[in-house]
């Protein structure tokens, strides 16, 4: 098991290396942008004393490269630090909302994942069908039309039309799981429709590609069934690309969802990120763009662990 | 029937409406019978706000802020729904000179941390927003306060270093809301008020609960048990959760959405008159705004009438180029409307030894909606009058820092104020921090200051005309009309018959003034 390993720790010191360019490049984006804290807080209301008042008391008047440090060491130690604007520590802003995307991420995951790798398979098997024809336009027209315009036709059918579910999240504290499961799920299902095509489509594609080899063949003449055929012999041969897919997949219902975040007024991470941004808040949005770039980072490694996990010939390499 | 009336508090007009329906006469509208009962929760929708708000005042700047902050707090003065004046955590205040007032404060008023409210509280809210290090956005609105002390425990006394007859006004600003002092002299700005609400919940740019004051001072005032306040910065999705019954008030409907509300049953639509208002501001200081001929062809070049009803479809009233609106004291009714009129914009043209004008005037999407509709229409209209305007699109982001105040010519947008001396002071006294037109009358600059020490009514509303006519014929500002604050609630929310307009919302106060049904 050296081998995965040693593939773990390089992957973590590459991914601690891009974490630290990710935070440069926000750092840099965020001075470059026009304004400031001070005068985003300020607005119209901004005069010259209130300005410099407002610079000094949260130091904004150093040099970018002592401010950068500054974050930086605090990081080091493991202090995300506070928001500039609310002076709330950071980890309290983040742990609720956090938990929130994660929730959603999780809830839109256990919906989509099975019902890709199912439609996946079944139009492979049937490949060529009326069913796989429609299998594929269905998931198709749902991944081309914009995110926005998914959720406010599900809001109308099922929100202003039936009244099943609401059409704003609206959670609150104590709320049961019941009912935050019923209270998200119309955002989960917006996400489902957007992601389900592409897993589905790369399951099919990839256990069509393997049903040419000779291998399968040689099932299909000892007698398998087609379905024996393809869930015992054709798939753990797909694993990889498909654990790919799906990977990919995950990450973006993590950091992809700012847009049906805002439809369904739903308090997750993107509209924490897009406010701060908005209103420079500097620290919260590193701390926000690490724990996305994070996630990318682990989902990859994790599906890469898996490939390598899959394939013996990688696994027992010498 | 009459005591009972008197004690809920309406005044003599409901109190004629109740006495004609007494007398059998029903064909009264039904709003007006409708008597404020305890009780329900109330979840309304705000736009603007954001995860980092804070409950400081001083900070304030937004409806989130504004709303919750109004309803864990008062303010020495407020807005009536009549828009008037009246009194809140003061009782009453005089002034011999307009210069040195007196405010006594209302007695046996306790703060949600059960501290009796004193002068010293007052005296330390009020303080939040002087002084160097402060980072408040009202500072300037108390920049002539030079002293505020305590005369007993039951009165403040606001000394000025100019005499301003409107200061009571001025302290009604949501930036000056009463906050407790604590043993080490600093102030309680975690919520902890004398308003009708106590805060159970803070989360802001997600909800905010509250729950109703039982010791409320305030008589008639504060019916809901529970209030939530969502911020919901997708208007699609506010107007859908206001239909579907999610939430009960919004904060601003679209006109795009407004069929599709007025069809619901559930629904009603608000379009209350008010003092907002967009300025084409010219700087005119520079050319070729120095010159009066050339601010007033750009004045006659703009059809307000075709604005109003395209971009406000309907919602609003043309204005006269001075930000006096008919719902502001003052107002003078006589002064007539400048009209559109290409011929006499031409005519200024040439008597400004011009053949034709071409300008570039700055808008962003983020001052009001329809704004870059708005100037697009103006580019069309002065056309005939034979100026070119360049509509130049800046970005919503440091507007307010970068191209307001800075460039020539640019698109300004101004909420309400409740007297004519706050918008003059703020916008077009020469001295002033915020004169985006870089105004400089002689005349005006003598009224205002006149005007604010003068005690007589009469004299005063004279002086108010006068000012509004030098700024329609002499000012740098084309004012194209004043916006209405169109916005929506569902039907089993009941409000008085008249609401405030100097902010949305019956004034951002619908979360102590409403009721369910």
């Amino acid at each position: 098991m050296y081998p995965l390993l040693f593939l773990v720790l390089q992957r973590l010191f590459l991914g601690a290396l891009t974490l630290f360019v990710v935070s440069l490049v926000i750092f840099a984006s965020i001075e470059l942008l026009p304004g400031d804290v001070a005068e985003q807080i300020l607005g119209q209301s901004a005069t010259p004393e209130t300005l410099a008042a407002f610079r000094t008391e949260l130091g904004l008047d150093l040099p970018p490269h002592t401010r950068y440090l500054n974050w930086l060491n605090n990081l080091l130690a493991g202090d995300l630090g506070t928001s500039l604007i609310s002076q709330t520590p950071i980890t309290d802003l983040l742990s609720e909302r956090l938990y929130n995307t994660f929730f959603l991420a999780g809830f839109a995951a256990l919906i989509s994942v099975p019902l890709a790798l199912f439609l996946g398979i079944l139009t492979a098997l049937h490949r060529g069908s009326s069913l796989d024809k429609a299998v594929n336009v269905v998931s198709l027209a749902a991944i081309s039309v914009p995110e926005f315009f998914v959720a406010y036709i599900l809001v109308f059918i099922f929100s202003v039309e039936l009244a099943w579910f609401p059409s704003i999240a609206n959670l609150s504290s104590d709320a049961s799981l019941l009912e935050r499961l019923h209270r998200t799920f119309l955002p989960a299902l917006t996400l489902t429709l957007i992601v389900t095509a592409h897993m589905m489509r790369m399951t099919r594609a990839s256990i069509i590609n393997l049903l040419a080899l000779p291998y399968i063949e040689m099932a299909r003449l000892k007698g398998a069934t087609p379905t024996r055929t393809i869930v015992r012999h054709a798939l753990p041969n797909a694993v990889a690309p498909i654990v790919t897919v799906v990977a990919i997949n995950m990450a973006y219902l993590i950091v992809g969802v700012v847009i049906v975040e805002v439809v369904f007024v739903y308090p997750g991470l993107g509209q924490l990120l897009v406010d701060s941004v908005s209103k420079r808040d500097f620290t919260v949005v590193q701390a926000a763009c690490l724990i996305f770039s994070a996630t990318y980072i682990l989902f990859n490694m994790i599906s890469d662990l898996i490939s390598v996990m899959s394939n013996p010939r990688l696994r027992h390499r010498k | 029937m009459k005591d009972k009336l008197f004690k809920k508090g309406l005044n003599r007009r409901h109190f004629l409406a109740g006495s004609a329906i007494a007398a059998g006469l029903t064909q009264l509208p039904a709003p007006l019978l409708a008597s404020p009962k305890k009780g329900g929760t109330f979840r309304v929708s705000v736009n603007q706000g954001g995860t980092s708000d804070t409950l400081n005042p001083a900070e304030a700047n937004g409806s989130q802020q504004i709303m919750v902050g109004w309803a864990l707090r008062n303010n020495l003065t407020e807005i009536g729904p009549d828009n008037k004046l009246r009194a809140e955590l003061a009782t009453d205040w005089q002034s011999d000179d307009a210069a040195t007032w007196i405010f006594q404060l209302r007695q046996g008023v306790t703060f949600h941390n059960g501290k009796t409210l004193g002068a010293e509280d007052v005296i330390a809210s009020l303080n939040l927003h002087r002084g160097e290090d402060s980072t408040s956005g009202a500072k300037s609105l108390l920049a002539a306060v030079t002293e505020i002390s305590a005369e007993g425990n039951s009165a403040v006394r606001i000394t000025l270093s100019a005499p301003n007859a409107d200061f009571p006004f001025i302290l009604s600003d949501y930036h000056f809301q009463i906050m407790p002092v604590g043993a080490d002299g600093t102030v309680d700005t975690s919520g902890v008020g004398t308003g009708g609400y106590t805060l159970k919940e803070w989360n802001p740019g997600i909800k905010t609960v509250l729950s109703r004051n039982p010791d409320y001072w305030k008589e008639n005032a504060a019916y809901f048990d529970e209030v939530e306040v969502l911020l919901i910065s997708d208007s699609a999705a506010a107007t859908t959760a206001l239909v579907t019954g999610e939430i009960d008030a919004i904060q601003s409907a679209e006109y795009r959405t407004l069929s599709q509300l007025e069809r619901s049953n559930h629904v009603s639509i608000e379009s209350i008159s008010g003092g907002f208002h967009p300025t084409f501001a010219m700087q005119t200081g520079m050319a070729p705004y120095n010159n009066r001929d050339v601010r007033l062809a750009l004045k006659y070049g703009i059809d307000r009438e075709a604005m109003v009803k395209r971009v406000l479809r309907g919602h609003g009233i043309v204005a006269n180029d001075h930000p006096v609106a008919p719902t502001m004291p003052y107002f003078d009714p006589d002064l007539e409307q400048r009209t559109y009129d290409p011929d006499k914009a031409r005519y200024h043209l040439s008597k400004a030894g011009l053949e034709s004008l071409d300008v570039s005037l700055s808008v962003s999407d983020s001052l009001f909606a329809g704004a870059v509709d708005a100037v697009t229409l103006y580019r069309e209209q002065a056309l005939s009058g034979g100026i070119g305007i360049e509509v130049v699109r800046e970005p919503n982001d440091g507007y307010w820092s970068d191209v307001w105040l800075k460039k020539p010519f640019f698109t300004s947008s101004w909420g309400a104020r409740p007297v004519p001396d706050m918008i003059f002071s703020t916008a077009y006294a020469a001295k002033a921090d915020w004169n985006e037109t870089q105004f400089n009358n002689e005349q005006f600059e003598q009224l205002m200051v006149a005007a604010r020490s003068e005690l007589d009514e009469s004299k005063r509303a004279r002086m108010y005309a006068d000012m509004q006519l030098i700024l329609r014929d002499e000012g740098g500002a084309v004012i194209p009309f004043f916006r209405n604050f169109v916005y929506a609630r569902r039907k089993n929310i009941e409000r008085s018959p008249e609401v405030a307009s100097n902010w949305s919302l019956d004034g951002y106060k619908a979360i102590e003034r409403w009721w369910q049904a």
